[in-house]
């Protein structure tokens, strides 16, 4: 048990100081560790928690409390769950925070500084490669087919071209695969 | 010029973790970002306008999650470092709370098929959400060829081949920085 939780804390430690451009970079490696590194919980399940914790309030972050739960439930039931699932929260927020703490003392300082400069524009393509590779792992985590693709093209749609209200459209999309219709 | 008068003093740490709490639980669906914008900038006046956009950018080129980080900021400009802590915890501890409670009936109701179809569903449109994130930005930075090179080696590597990130980095992120690093122009 104690070696899952230091596994877990292991693991989202360095992932924390990995995840630039936000949590949903590093999902892809999270996956892997998840689900083929560690065997913490299957494909799906996987997709799932991707899923719960994009339309549960607060820091998309908190995915990281579902892999915590899943890995704590399979040692030490809903308890170890509970634990692992702080764990892995704390593992995962504490490191990047400390970081951002001291940078933003310098940061201010360096208005014209060059590192800042290439810093800002160099890392922006990046980082949206990191995050289209994220959209690509979760859909085929989630072993969607075409009519999945679609739905995702439409949803894509509706979120670039609308203010529409996200929970709204992920409900709707939840009520369609309820129907079996995905 | 309001990032000028915003005072670090008068503001209590209760009352910086009782304002992330509330941008944080808005924020049901998505939108964080504009959730934090529109409580820090327009309503609390706790940062100025540029000055939240600075410390968004901030945000996004350091590990972590950008709201985290946000708060972080904010936080730690209000109080300094206790600030930094109870923006935090103001953020997360309610978040975690109802995600724990969720993982609980998700652990323990997955098999049911109705449960599955549903997650199934919601998860064609969670990957929808992270798509949209990727057009909305990528139309802002993707304006050239070199760009286009670093995303389409950044998609690549890390999606299709699967490298872990590391190494990605490790290739992709200097580039980067030759790319983006500022030289002098002759006039």
């Amino acid at each position: 048990m104690i070696h899952t939780y230091l596994q877990l804390a292991g693991l989202f430690a360095s992932l924390s100081l990995l995840s630039i451009g936000g949590g949903n970079a590093v999902l892809p490696e999270m996956h892997l560790q998840a689900v083929r590194g560690h065997h913490w919980m299957t494909d799906s399940q996987f997709a799932d928690i991707f899923s719960i914790s994009q339309t549960a309030p607060g820091p998309s972050i908190l995915i990281v409390t579902l892999v915590g739960y899943g890995a704590g439930l399979t040692v030490g039931g809903v308890p170890g769950a509970i634990i692992g699932g702080v764990i892995a929260t704390v593992a995962m927020i504490v490191p990047a925070a400390s970081l951002m703490y001291v940078v933003t003392l310098f940061w201010k300082k360096a208005q014209e500084a060059k590192w800042r400069i290439a810093v800002e524009k160099g890392f922006a393509p990046l980082t949206v490669g990191l995050i289209m590779a994220t959209s690509l792992v979760m859909s085929r985590a989630a072993d969607h087919d075409w009519r999945a693709y679609l739905l995702t093209a439409i949803c894509t749609a509706i979120f670039v071209f609308t203010k529409a209200n996200p929970l709204i459209v992920v409900g709707a999309a939840g009520v369609i695969g309820y129907f079996g219709v995905v | 010029m309001s990032e000028v008068e915003a005072g670090p003093d008068k503001v209590s740490l209760l009352e910086l973790a009782w304002t992330f709490n509330h941008i944080a639980l808005a924020s049901f669906g998505g939108g964080l970002s504009a959730w934090s914008r529109e409580v820090l900038v327009v309503e609390k006046e706790w940062l100025g306008e540029a000055e939240f956009l600075s410390a968004m950018t901030m945000s996004r080129i350091l590990p972590g999650a950008n709201q985290v980080n946000i708060a972080v900021f904010a936080g730690s400009k209000m109080r300094g470092f206790p600030g930094a802590v109870a923006a935090l915890l103001g953020l997360c501890l309610m978040p975690v709370v109802i995600i724990m409670v969720a993982a609980y009936f998700y652990f323990r109701f997955k098999e049911i098929p109705a449960v599955k179809g549903v997650l199934h569903g919601a998860s064609a449109a969670a990957v929808a959400l992270t798509l949209a994130m990727v057009i909305q930005t990528g139309r802002k930075c993707l304006t050239g060829l070199v760009p286009v090179l670093l995303f389409v080696a950044a998609f690549v590597l890390n999606g299709l081949a699967r490298w872990p990130l590391p190494l990605v980095l490790l290739i992709v992120a200097p580039l980067s920085l030759v790319w983006a690093w500022p030289r002098e122009r002759p006039a």
